[in-house]
């Protein structure tokens, strides 16, 4: 099926030209670029894994004002932005998809169309952020959180503008890593030998949605049944 | 070459299933289940996270050695959250040494 376009002859820039000459072949250096990518991706499981755990500990400790807390949140605007993120998850993978069938245009637009949701992802975050500004729920002197909670919900919110607050740095990186694509794609660098790139890049964008994935719920949802 | 180019329906498949259990998840958490809130909504996360890396980041049809790997990460973060909330979670356990 749709092995058989990728598996037609490399074409045109796509060529040995390419093949860096410690790799035996492409395919192999295509493995070992992933595989690259993929150790580096576990360095970031445990990266963000430490913040997952210190949520739980402070979470297991002060259960009530977590759940008070995560109301102070916006859940529309949470699930609107998980939203957008799994679409830019489906937009990347067809990236990837064209990248690999060599189709120069379709590249750069579902690119372009990725990094468009990733800005209004980070739009929508700031957003966010500027309420929390307004209702003094960022930690520190100006922190006001009304009851006798103040201050483990102080945690709360040391976690919520830690985690997102990374997990946006690292969507603002995804970003300028599909920069570098578009302007790669627009000189024809991608086809069916040779997208790495796009694919790696791609794991990455992946990965920073699964991040999302496991906040949005940590964050938002942890209080919604009370009351 | 033997990459494997997974075809677009097997990504609106993927995405659609991705979309309904986000829906579900939200929508669940407005049903007061007691403890079972936290699980039912680490469970979809986890079936989310483990759709999008089988299917977007294609580790189905990656070689043996990424699966290995990233299997490692996982078992290395096992470590990290048992051994710690072993520790957390059992303090209260013993009185004589609060």
């Amino acid at each position: 099926m749709a092995d058989t376009a990728a598996s037609a002859a490399p074409t045109g820039h796509a060529g040995s030209r390419d093949l860096q000459h410690h790799f035996d072949s492409m395919e192999q250096q295509r493995d070992a670029s992933s595989l690259g990518m993929w150790v580096f991706l576990v360095t970031e499981i445990l990266f963000f894994g430490g913040l997952f755990l210190a949520y739980t500990v402070y979470r297991s400790r002060y259960p009530l004002a977590f759940a008070e807390a995560s109301r102070h949140l916006d859940i529309t605007l949470g699930t609107f932005n998980t939203a957008v993120l799994i679409i830019s998850s489906l937009t990347m993978a067809l990236a990837v998809y064209s990248a690999a069938l060599g189709r120069r245009k379709a590249i750069i637009l579902f690119l372009l169309a990725t990094m468009a949701l990733g800005g209004t992802f980070l739009g929508v975050k700031a957003v966010e952020y500027t309420h929390k500004f307004h209702d003094h729920l960022v930690p520190g002197a100006g922190f006001r959180f009304p009851g006798p909670d103040a201050r483990p919900a102080e945690i709360f919110f040391s976690l919520y503008f830690t985690m997102t607050g990374l997990h946006a740095a690292h969507m603002i990186i995804g970003i300028g890593l599909l920069t570098v694509l578009v302007l790669q794609a627009r000189k024809g660098r991608y086809g069916p030998g040779y997208y790495t790139p796009v694919e790696v890049s791609g794991l990455y964008w992946h990965f920073v949605d699964i991040v999302w994935i496991f906040l949005f719920p940590l964050l938002y949802l942890i209080g919604r049944h009370l009351h | 070459m033997s990459q494997h180019v997974v075809p677009p329906r097997v990504y609106f498949a993927v995405f659609a299933a991705l979309i309904v259990l986000t829906a579900t998840t939200t929508a669940v958490s407005f049903l007061d289940l007691g403890p079972w809130n936290t699980v039912v909504a680490l469970g979809i996360a986890f079936l989310k996270a483990t759709l999008v890396v089988l299917f977007f980041m294609h580790v189905k049809y990656s070689p043996r050695l990424t699966q290995i790997v990233i299997a490692g990460g996982l078992f290395w973060l096992a470590i990290l959250l048992a051994l710690t909330l072993s520790d957390f979670m059992t303090r209260g356990w013993l009185p004589i040494l609060r």
